[in-house]
This record gives structure tokens, sequence and C-alpha cells, in this order.
């Protein structure tokens, strides 16, 4: 968590570098603090200047450095010092396999779509030639010859391009349901089979065409789909890199070595110093100390641990130093519990059925009816076989969903696009569609509705001498309160001279008197001071000569919350709070935010009970939450929102993660919502609407392969615009405070 | 008309040689990058890395 900690001490980060050749090692670095294309020069320019670095390449869409240095000549952390000293933040990264296969799935997706593009424009200009033709000045071997050449490209071509399709629909029959990939394989191969027939004998019309430019656009959803989901998944990824999170690990010799988290094992033995997170869940061996749990319970008041006690991942040490041994993975843990209680929750979820998929159930099999039916009717009208045929094939080329396949993903894309640029990240592209749907939502307290950190509240009797002591002995500190100061009093410069007291707090002297920040014995308090001291609020205490005062830290709503409050309930919201937090904590934070309806002192079970409740009720609940024992409760809900300031595990609930310290991305994200379900639906819509036209022209057997591209493109083209809007409709109200999300990302940092 | 059987494919050859070029730059991970590629071609800083190879040399 801290900086300057993390070069004074010995630091391997070998498990995140890897060996690329003798004497060679290399590791990828998220970056933050990157805001224009010269901080490339700069990064890659500082890192050539050191000797040793062989390799120093910055990837600016992902901001991410990739390093490569000599093992002899240079340490890892050496070089994230000099970033540091840059101004940006750097963390190593551990590239992992699911990102792998992301990347993997992007190229392949790539490759179907580049393929598709070349076969239907050299389709295309065959098939323009032939229709242009139509006058008579082309003879039948010309139009056959340029028909076995479509024939010649789009087999082979379908045969790769519509793969992500089929298997997709394979695995869709094998589980006996129909999905959209159904009909749009069926389809594709019945146009390509009939063209193939109908080339044979020597006939007007080939389908060549139709069933590739059905295959590009559907294929352009695809990419589109997958890009969004690669970005916000590295964006996020990169954020979680960015905290740095560090355990100081004890080596057989009996020195300790900072070391990743994610290196530790069970049974490892960490030490814990005031101020820093517990890097993972164990029991305490040695030492006794206040805890904050607030990230685990709600609870803002601190509790005392001692040997033998339990400790769970996040919680911050307050003031003593711990010696934990790592458990993670023990049965009956506290993680064990919520993710138990997480997966009973999330099976509710899952049957919430997608726009898309409810459109694709009754869409399919009326497709393929009416295919039939068209089929059967030219036949009882008289019409040969094979005329029959080729009308109920048409019929389902111009059915198939292209417009319809094309109408949700492209919304999402858009949307969340718009979402992205504004610091809020979503998990999934479903996720738009459930936060449409909220009527009722609940906070979460702590961390939530309120700041992760306390905040000054008595700011305004405090002597200005004082205050600017204070702010500048916090800088010296590595407690959380004085951490906290530093948030509330900032730009401050520390004192040159200034000492640390183990449990007590600093000291330095400052024009020849000594200041003093700590405890109340630490400074000499006594009670004589006619000071009130606000109840639950946490106190140290700030001396210079013979002046004392008491500073009082308090948790304080996020920036924005009333407004944001205010601005769901003009939405027609309903809004509830539920809490771990005792009683006295919430009550007067409801009653700031006018919120009527308010619990307090609750475990996780009882948040999905109360959630459960509501539901039961026919609401629909968007969860937003935080904590550790929020995670069962946001899996539970309809919709669930974190910031990212969320322990892990409720991120990875979450349908979707905000950055700004501010509470106005709640509003904001349900306000997309609900503009990309309306643009969704109108999209829906369209595609039916299109499809209300062509099928009548269809079935009485009118469609010619021209008229089927211009139909096809024409609807596709619709719809994509009409997407577009999600992102025009989403800058008219965007109220965002300048520079909070970086702000905030730094403070997190510490 | 006999000329299109020239044409035709020779037009379909070129469309491939394209096709070839994309697969290409796709394995050689030439759109990881697609914002900073924008940038780099401004700068010479690329040549950082070698000047240091050929001192060592």
């Amino acid at each position: 968590m801290n900086a300057g900690g993390l070069i004074r001490d010995r630091v391997d980060f070998s498990i995140l570098t890897r060996p690329i050749a003798e004497g060679i090692s290399e590791m990828d670095l998220a970056i933050d603090g990157i805001d224009c294309a010269a901080c490339m020069d700069d990064i890659e320019g500082a890192m050539a200047r050191v000797p040793g670095v062989v390799k120093a390449r910055l990837n600016l869409t992902l901001r991410r450095l990739t390093l490569s240095w000599r093992v002899a000549e240079v340490q890892p952390e050496m070089l994230i010092g000099v970033l540091q000293s840059k101004g940006y933040g750097a963390f190593p990264f551990d590239l992992q396999r699911s990102a792998d296969a992301d990347r993997q799935l992007m190229q392949f997706l790539l490759k179907c779509l580049a393929v598709a593009a070349f076969a239907s424009m050299n389709i295309m200009l065959l098939s323009v030639s032939v229709w242009s033709s139509d006058l008579g000045d082309m003879n039948s071997e010309t139009r056959d010859f340029f028909h076995w050449l479509s024939a010649l490209i789009a087999l082979p071509a379908a045969a790769y391009a519509g793969q992500p399709f089929f298997r997709s629909a394979i695995a869709a029959l094998r589980q006996r349901s129909l999905n959209m990939d159904v009909p749009i394989s069926l389809g594709v191969i019945l146009a390509l089979t009939m063209s193939v027939y109908e080339t044979a004998h020597h006939a007007e019309h080939a389908y060549f065409d139709s069933a590739m430019m059905l295959l590009l656009f559907l294929l352009s959803g695809r990419v589109l789909d997958q890009m969004m989901r690669r970005r916000t998944r590295a964006a996020a990824a990169n954020l979680t890199a960015l905290r740095g999170e560090m355990a100081a690990r004890f080596e057989p010799d009996g020195t300790f070595l900072l070391v990743p988290v994610s290196a530790l094992r069970r049974n490892d033995i960490v030490l814990v110093r005031p101020g820093e997170a517990v890097p993972a869940d164990g029991l305490v061996i040695a030492g006794s100390s206040q805890i904050d749990d607030s990230l685990i319970t709600g609870e803002t008041l601190p509790h005392a641990v001692k040997v033998d006690d339990e400790l769970y991942a996040g919680s911050i040490n307050l003031d003593g130093v711990l010696q934990v041994r790592v458990t993670a993975g023990a049965q009956g843990s506290l993680l064990d519990h919520m993710a138990r209680l997480i997966d009973a929750a999330s099976e509710a979820r899952n049957h919430y059925q997608i726009l898309a998929d409810r459109a694709s159930r009754i869409y399919a099999p009326l497709v393929h009816l009416t295919a039939l039916l068209s089929f059967t009717g030219w036949m009882m009208a008289g019409a040969s076989v094979h005329d029959a045929l080729i009308i109920a094939i048409s019929v389902l080329i111009i059915t198939c969903p292209c417009a319809l396949a094309l109408a949700v993903p492209a919304v999402q894309v858009v949307a969340s696009g718009a979402l992205f640029r504004q610091g809020i990240y979503l998990n999934s592209g479903q996720a738009l569609e459930r936060l449409a749907n909220v009527d009722w939502i609940v906070f979460d307290k702590t961390g939530t509705l309120t700041r992760p950190q306390p905040g000054l509240v008595n700011k305004a009797h405090i002597a200005a001498p004082l205050l600017d002591i204070a702010a500048r002995l916090a800088q010296s500190s590595h407690h959380p309160l004085a951490l906290a100061l530093v948030q509330a009093l900032p730009a401050a410069r520390p004192l040159d001279q200034v000492e640390e007291v183990p449990g007590a707090g600093v000291r330095g002297i400052y024009k020849g008197v000594e200041c003093r920040l700590g405890s109340a014995a630490f400074c000499d308090w006594t009670m004589t001071n006619h000071h009130e001291i606000e109840p639950g609020a946490s106190v140290i205490y700030v001396r210079m000569g013979d002046e004392i005062a008491p500073l009082m830290l308090h948790q304080q709503l996020r920036p924005h919350a009333a407004q944001t409050i205010a601005q769901l309930k003009e939405m027609g919201f309903k809004l509830s709070i539920l809490s771990g937090d005792r009683m006295e904590a919430v009550a007067p934070i409801a009653q700031a935010l006018n919120i009527a309806d308010w619990q307090a002192g609750l475990k996780p079970e009882d948040k999905i009970k109360a959630l459960a409740a509501l539901q039961a009720r026919r609401q629909h609940v968007l969860m937003v939450g935080d904590g550790l024992n929020d995670a069962p409760a946001l899996a539970a809900a309809n919709a669930s929102l974190s910031p990212i300031s969320a322990v892990k595990l409720s991120q990875a609930q979450a349908d979707a993660v905000f950055i700004d310290a501010s509470l106005l991305p709640v509003a904001q994200a349900l306000r997309l919502g609900r503009l990309a379900r309306r643009l969704m639906q109108q999209n829906l819509i369209l595609a039916v609407v299109y499809n209300a036209i062509a099928v009548p022209l269809a079935i009485m057997g009118e469609v010619t392969p021209l008229i089927a591209a211009l139909a096809m493109s024409g609807s596709s083209v619709l719809v994509t615009l009409n997407a577009l809007r999600a992102q025009t409709g989403m800058s008219e109200d965007i109220v965002k405070p300048a520079g909070t999300g970086h702000a905030f990302l730094r403070s997190a940092q510490g | 008309m006999n000329i299109l059987v020239v044409l035709v494919p020779a037009a379909l050859l070129l469309g491939l040689a394209g096709l070839a070029a994309f697969m290409w730059a796709l394995r050689a991970n030439q759109f990881d990058d697609v914002e900073g590629s924008a940038h780099r071609i401004l700068s010479d800083d690329d040549l950082r890395f070698s000047d240091r190879h050929n001192e060592h040399k």
C-alpha cells in the first residue's frame, strides 16, 4: 500500500517475472498516470536510460509496459522506483491464462471476419455484374462462369468464417434447445446448397452473396462484442494490479521479504505492520492490535485482536505489529461461508432471461414455421417442388435474423463504451438490461454511501497553525488515521526531522518547538479542555508547544451523495439502506440522505433475506455495496454495482464497477441502462418491421438476390445507426467533477 | 468477353494477397496497440535500444 516502504524493504517480484533468455528477465507492468501520447516517449526514454534495460515497450491502448532487463545489472523494484519518481504509478502485472484465451478468441473472430469480408466483397463484385446485365448483354455461359466462381469463393469461406455460428448451433441442438445461431446456420447452409444446385442447372439467380453478407454482418457484431469485453477486463485488471498489494513474508533465515500477495501460500508467516491491510486470511501467532474490519463486516468501530484470533484479508491493522500464519482455503472460514451464500444466491439471478434470448426463443421457431408454411402453401397452390423449395429457402434467408442479431450487441457495445469513458466498467453486456429493469435500490453504508476513509469533521474549530502542523506531521506517519488526515488536509510539506513512535504517534521539531501528533497520552491530553468529542468519531491529538487540540475523524459521505440520492428519487426509484454497522452509525447517514427505510447490524444472511423480501414483492432490486459482507447480497440482487475500493470478491459479483470517488456513477449507470434498453427495444422493433415488409415479398416469391442484399444491409445499417444514439444520449448528461477518478486511484495506492 | 477469364482471377488473386497481408498482421500482433502505433511513427526514439547494442559491440 505504501510506495516509500516498498523501496526501502527487500522486495521479491520473482513470481511475476519470467526468464526469456540467458540472464534476461521480462515482466508486464500496469501503468497509472498516462494522460497523453507524450507519456509514451517519457516512460520508454526513462527506461532506456537505466543501464541493464534491454527492452521497454508501452502499450498505450492497454496502459501496460513490457520490460526486459539483464538480471545481473538491475532489479525490477529499482525500475518501478524510477517510474514512480517520474510520477507514474507502476505495478507488476499477473498475466492470467483467461486473458490469453480471450486474446485467442479475438484473433479467431478477426480471422473469420477477414475471410468473410474478402469473400463477400469479391462475390458482390461478380453478383453486381450479373444483376446489371439483366438487360440481356451477358450470355448464359458468362453468367454460369460467374456463378461457379462465386461458389468457389463462397463455399470454403463460409466453411471457415461460419465456424463460430455452426459450433454454437450444434452445442444448442445437443442440449435440445434453439438459439439464434440455429436459424443462422441453417439459413447459410441452405442458401449455399440451393445456389450450387441452381448454378448446376443454369438458373438465373444464385444466393452466394446473401449468405456471405449475412456472415459478414453477424461476425462484425461478434467482434465488437468481444472487443468491448476485452477492453473492460483489461482495464479492471490494471486497476487491481495498481493497488499493489504486497505482503511482508518471513523467510527461513528470519528476515522478511516483500512479495506480491499472489505469491503467498498456506502456512506462510507474514508480518502486518500498523496501517497495512491484512494480505490473506490467517491466524494471529504473535502480537496484538486494533483491527478495522469495516471492509469485511461494515462495522466502523475497531476491535482488538490477540494471539489465536482469526483475521480476514482486507482488514486494516491499526496500531500493533502482528505476525499472521496464512490459512487461506481453510474449511469453515468466512470466505467459504460467503462463497456458499453466493452460490445459492446467484442461482436465482440466472433465471433472468435477457432480451435477446427471449426474442430468439420466439423468433427461431417462427422463422422455421413460416418457411415450412410457405413451402406447403405453394405446393398446394400447384407449384413444382423445385419452385416451392426455392421460395421456402428465400423466406429463410430473408428472415435470417441479421438485424435482429445486431440489434442488441450493437447497443451494448456503444453503451458500455460510453460508460467506460466515465469510469464505469461493466462485467457483462447483460448488465445493462438488468440495470434498466431496476426499481428499488439498496445501498450498503460503509464504503459505499460513505468514503472508504474517515474525514476531519471539526476543522473549523482548530487554530490554523495547529491544523497546518497536524497536516505536515501526518505526512510522515503510516497510521490509517494519519493517512485519512493527509486526505482531508492535502498539499502540506512534511517536516524535515520526524520520528515515529510505534503505537503512540509522530513527533518533530518546527521552528524550535516540539510538535506531536498521536494518541491522547502521547500528547498529554487532559479532560480539562472544553472540547466535546463527537460520539462515534475517532480522535487523534495534535500538540505544538503547550497548545493541544483534538482532531475528530468521522465517516463522511461520498462526494455528491446527497445530490445522487435526490436524482435517484426524482427518477422514481425507491431507496433503502442495509448496513452491517451499528445503529448509531447508520441513523445519521440515513437522516442526512433523507432515506426513511434503513436497517442496521445486519449479517450477510440478513441482507439476502431483506432482498428476497423485496423481490417477493415483485421489485427488481439493485444492490450497491463494497464489503465482503455485501458479496452474497450483490450476487442475489437483480443487478449490482461496486466502487473500485471494494474487496475483490464483491467486485467479481457486481455487474459493474465504478472508479469515481463520488456516488454519481450510480445514477449515470441507471440512466444509461434505461436508455440502452429503450434503444434495444427500438432495434428489435425495427428488425421486426423489416421482416414484416420483406417476408410477404419472399412468400410471394418476389425476392431476387438483389432485393435480399439491399434489404439485409439496409436493415443492419439502420439498426447500427440507431445504436450509436446511446453515445450522444449519454454525453448530454455528463455531470462529472474533473479529475476525481485519478485522485481517488492515487489515494487508494497510499 | 474472353478477357474475363484472365481478369477475374487476377482480381481475386489481388484480393487474396490483401487477405494474406491481414492474416500476417494479425499473427504479428500489429493490432495489439492501435493507439500507441499512431504516435510511435512520429518519434525516432525506436533507435534507443539499437544504439546501445552498437556500443556493446
